[in-house]
């Protein structure tokens, strides 16, 4: 979090572009136009060669098409498709319109190549500027192949991250600013908006924020449930994790290994299967039901409303997110449980401490320091925990037709719902921003409050 | 009287520990139970989804052999051969990326190592596939969503992201005692020396978490699969398969062999789990210091 801490400099350098403006000779100015020249004058041709191969790729690239995606990035495309009735061949003929998702997407990357390229221009004049210091004072310059050995050592870390940052951007971090750009059109199927769409502003903001139409209400009583929703799911698994995991590890306790077995054998099962299994063990006529049936407990036509009453529904999920999360958590705080020193326990007892007051007076905080990362983590896996409800529930039971959420949806199955189902990825992109901002926030507060962040140095 | 004290002590003692049992004894019936019942269904006879007793009438081996012969509506080989190929890319792609970043963040000090964690951190709080949409448009846009090349695509899906789920990796590398490295490089190794030969081969249980998590990766996703592969069915992974079974169309005839199926893929995986079980605790308290 250094954004909110003063920012201290532990890697001070002397070769910084501001250096290298003021105090730099001509070549090490040259370069900053043309890149990799003042390697090449101080004995580096390869490297400046380099640098130069980018700087020439990139202006390539800008005249090529770059400069056209980002002269589009402003009005996203304005022709549309037509019909264009051929004299010669009788036939109508679609013209070439503007798609402006590719033109949003091209544009964005665009952008980020061009960062790219200030990034290495900056790499070039501080390198040049190195260069040019070290001729001066006699030093030795490294050559292209020690250039590329020190990647093996001292700048081991640029050949180890190179490769999964490019994924990171490419993958994750593109894709999520194409996403946010979003948010700012009116990309959706509202109006027919799905090949041309226009920047809006924050037009739907001020629509999910307006609780008088139905796309507003709808917003708030989804956050409402998700929020319960990840309360309960996050402290009924740790504290029912907990109470099983100290049960177990109780000294009485025989065949520790065989209790803990038969819990979890239930996360050997993939995540998704057990839940399927799950929804078609709830279904009106599932097994869940027959049993209870058979049993004579429900009348012989009746079944329970699992996923077909809304309150039933919402505890439905809960209970079986116990059913798959415990284990989990029986596993981890195990581990936690088990690195608690027993001297401290036995201090305790002589003093005369009773088990109750053990545990709320060491078990508890030690438990709780040791594992608030982990709490903050379940809690915010659960505000995106898709595939519990997704594949459980689905979202059911709808009991306001007009709406677009079910009464069990999650902002994470909403967002799905409104972008893959009905197409309105602008809304989509709403939601997700604010599912950060709401998690950002719950996470800085509890984190930078929390001891275990005061006190350790790594995260 | 002390007789009689030491004697309520044990019968207090005693009812506790039935209590105990008791209890543990009903919950571990609730855990195992659904387990239990998947098994005996990918053996049952009878066909259908909804049947009206809760236990099989008769039992056979048809289901297990109707999913990998029966190939003409939901072909089960060709998806797990699909998906095996897919886990085994991604695996290694996966297990490079997270042992080097957090080898990098746990020994190295350099000027990227603060923000790269920020950026981790601020990336995990987004809802894993807003971004989804999004990926499919640019694998569109990279030529990467017709044929085969889906499989690369769902490779470069599983493996890109790796990379920010460092945690676990980097605090066992935390736990390794920097004095070692220190011993090396007084007698001259280079630091992807004591990558290559002196941190990986300490971390053992590690490396084998590693890749024994991204190998499972691929066979428990479903909705990047799906929204990858859309309507492309020749390159559906095993898991949109079973998810395919219990759709409406398909659930009379391949219910059982969904049981089958998911008791298939679930043995390989709890084998692994069983054997990570260990690890899987060690990692976790390491990774939070306490």
């Amino acid at each position: 979090m250094g954004f909110l801490s003063k920012k201290v400099n532990e890697f001070p350098t002397p070769y910084t572009v501001k250096a290298a403006v003021t105090n730099g000779g001509y070549e090490t100015k040259l370069s900053m136009l043309i890149m990799g020249f003042g390697n090449m004058m101080h004995k580096q041709a390869a490297k400046g060669l380099v640098f130069l191969a980018v700087e020439v790729a990139y202006i390539i690239f800008m005249i090529a098409s770059g400069g056209h995606c980002l002269a589009m990035l402003p009005s996203l495309g304005t022709k549309e498709q037509e019909e264009v009735w051929n004299e010669t061949l009788q036939i109508y003929e679609y013209t070439q319109g503007d798609n402006s998702v590719l033109i949003l997407l091209y544009g964005v990357a665009t952008v980020m190549v061009t960062i790219l390229m200030v990034l290495s221009w900056v790499c070039a004049v501080k390198s040049a500027y190195k260069a040019e210091c070290f001729d001066k004072e006699g030093k030795h310059i490294l050559t292209f192949k020690e250039d590329l050995k020190t990647l093996l050592h001292e700048n081991i870390q640029k050949l180890l991250m190179t490769p999964s940052l490019i994924f990171i951007f490419g993958l994750t971090v593109l894709p999520l600013i194409f996403m946010i750009c979003m948010a700012f059109t009116n990309y959706s199927k509202i109006d027919n908006h799905l090949v041309l769409f226009d920047w809006v502003g924050l037009d739907n903001f001020t629509a999910l924020f307006d609780s008088n139409s139905i796309l507003g209400s709808t917003f708030w009583s989804v956050l409402l449930w998700t929020l319960i929703w990840a309360f309960f799911a996050t402290f009924s698994n740790y504290i029912f994790g907990m109470i099983l995991a100290i049960v177990i590890n109780r000294k009485e306790t025989k065949g520790k290994s065989f209790w803990r077995f038969c819990f979890v054998l239930s996360c050997a099962v993939p995540s998704f299967v057990s839940l399927l299994i799950m929804r078609t063990m709830l279904q009106p006529d599932g097994a869940v039901n027959v049993l209870l049936r058979q049993l004579g407990w429900i009348a012989a036509d009746s079944s329970l409303p699992f996923f077909t009453d809304s309150l039933w529904a919402k505890v439905t999920v809960i209970v079986i997110n116990i059913w798959v999360g415990v284990p989990y958590t029986l596993l981890q705080l195990t581990g936690v449980l088990q690195n608690i020193p027993a001297d401290i326990y036995e201090a305790a007892k002589i003093d005369g401490a009773n088990s109750v007051q053990i545990f709320f007076k060491i078990t508890l905080p030690y438990m709780l320091f040791v594992t608030t990362p982990y709490l903050i983590a379940t809690f915010t896996g659960n505000v995106n925990n898709f595939n519990i409800i997704y594949l459980l529930s689905g979202g059911d039971p709808v009991i306001d037709l007009s709406s677009t959420a079910g009464s069990t949806d999650l902002l994470v199955t909403w967002l799905y719902k409104l972008t893959i189902d009905k197409q309105y990825y602008n809304i989509g992109a709403v939601i997700g921003i604010l599912t950060f901002i709401i998690l950002a926030i719950g996470a800085l507060v509890t984190y930078r409050n929390s001891k275990s962040y005061k006190d350790e140095e790594a995260f | 009287m002390e007789e009689i004290s030491y004697g309520s002590a044990r019968r207090k003692r005693l009812i506790t520990n039935t209590v105990v049992y008791v209890a543990l004894s009903i919950l571990a019936i609730i855990w195992v139970f659904p387990i239990i019942w998947v098994v005996l269904t990918s053996f049952r006879a009878e066909k259908g989804s909804y049947v009206s007793t809760f236990l099989p009438q008769s039992y056979t081996f048809d289901n297990y052999v109707k999913l990998f012969t029966d190939t003409t509506i939901l072909n089960f080989p060709k998806m797990f051969g699909n998906t095996l190929f897919i886990a085994i890319c991604s695996c290694i792609l996966s297990t490079f990326y997270v042992l080097a970043v957090s080898y990098c963040l746990s020994r190295l000090r350099f000027k990227m190592r603060k923000p790269y964690m920020n950026m981790a951190m601020v990336l995990g709080l987004f809802p894993g596939f807003m971004s989804m949409v999004a990926v499919y448009f640019i694998l569109k846009a990279l030529g990467l969503s017709e044929g085969g090349l889906i499989r690369l695509a769902l490779i470069l899906c599983y493996s890109g992201g790796a990379g920010l789920s460092f945690q676990i990796a980097k605090g066992f590398f935390d736990t390794i005692p920097v004095a070692i490295d220190e011993a090396a490089l007084i007698d001259g190794c280079t630091r992807w020396q004591i990558f290559w030969k002196i941190s990986l081969p300490l971390s053992k249980p590690m490396v084998v978490y590693t890749i024994l998590t991204a190998f499972i990766g691929p066979w428990v996703d479903f909705i990047f699969a799906k929204v990858i592969c859309r309507a492309n069915a020749d390159y559906y992974t095993v898991a949109i398969g079973l998810w395919r079974m219990l759709e409406k169309e398909y659930i009379d005839s391949w219910y059982t062999c969904f049981a089958a199926g998911a008791v298939i893929i679930s043995i390989p995986i709890a084998a692994l789990f069983m054997f990570l079980q260990r690890y899987y605790v060690d990692g976790m308290s390491g990774a939070v210091k306490g």
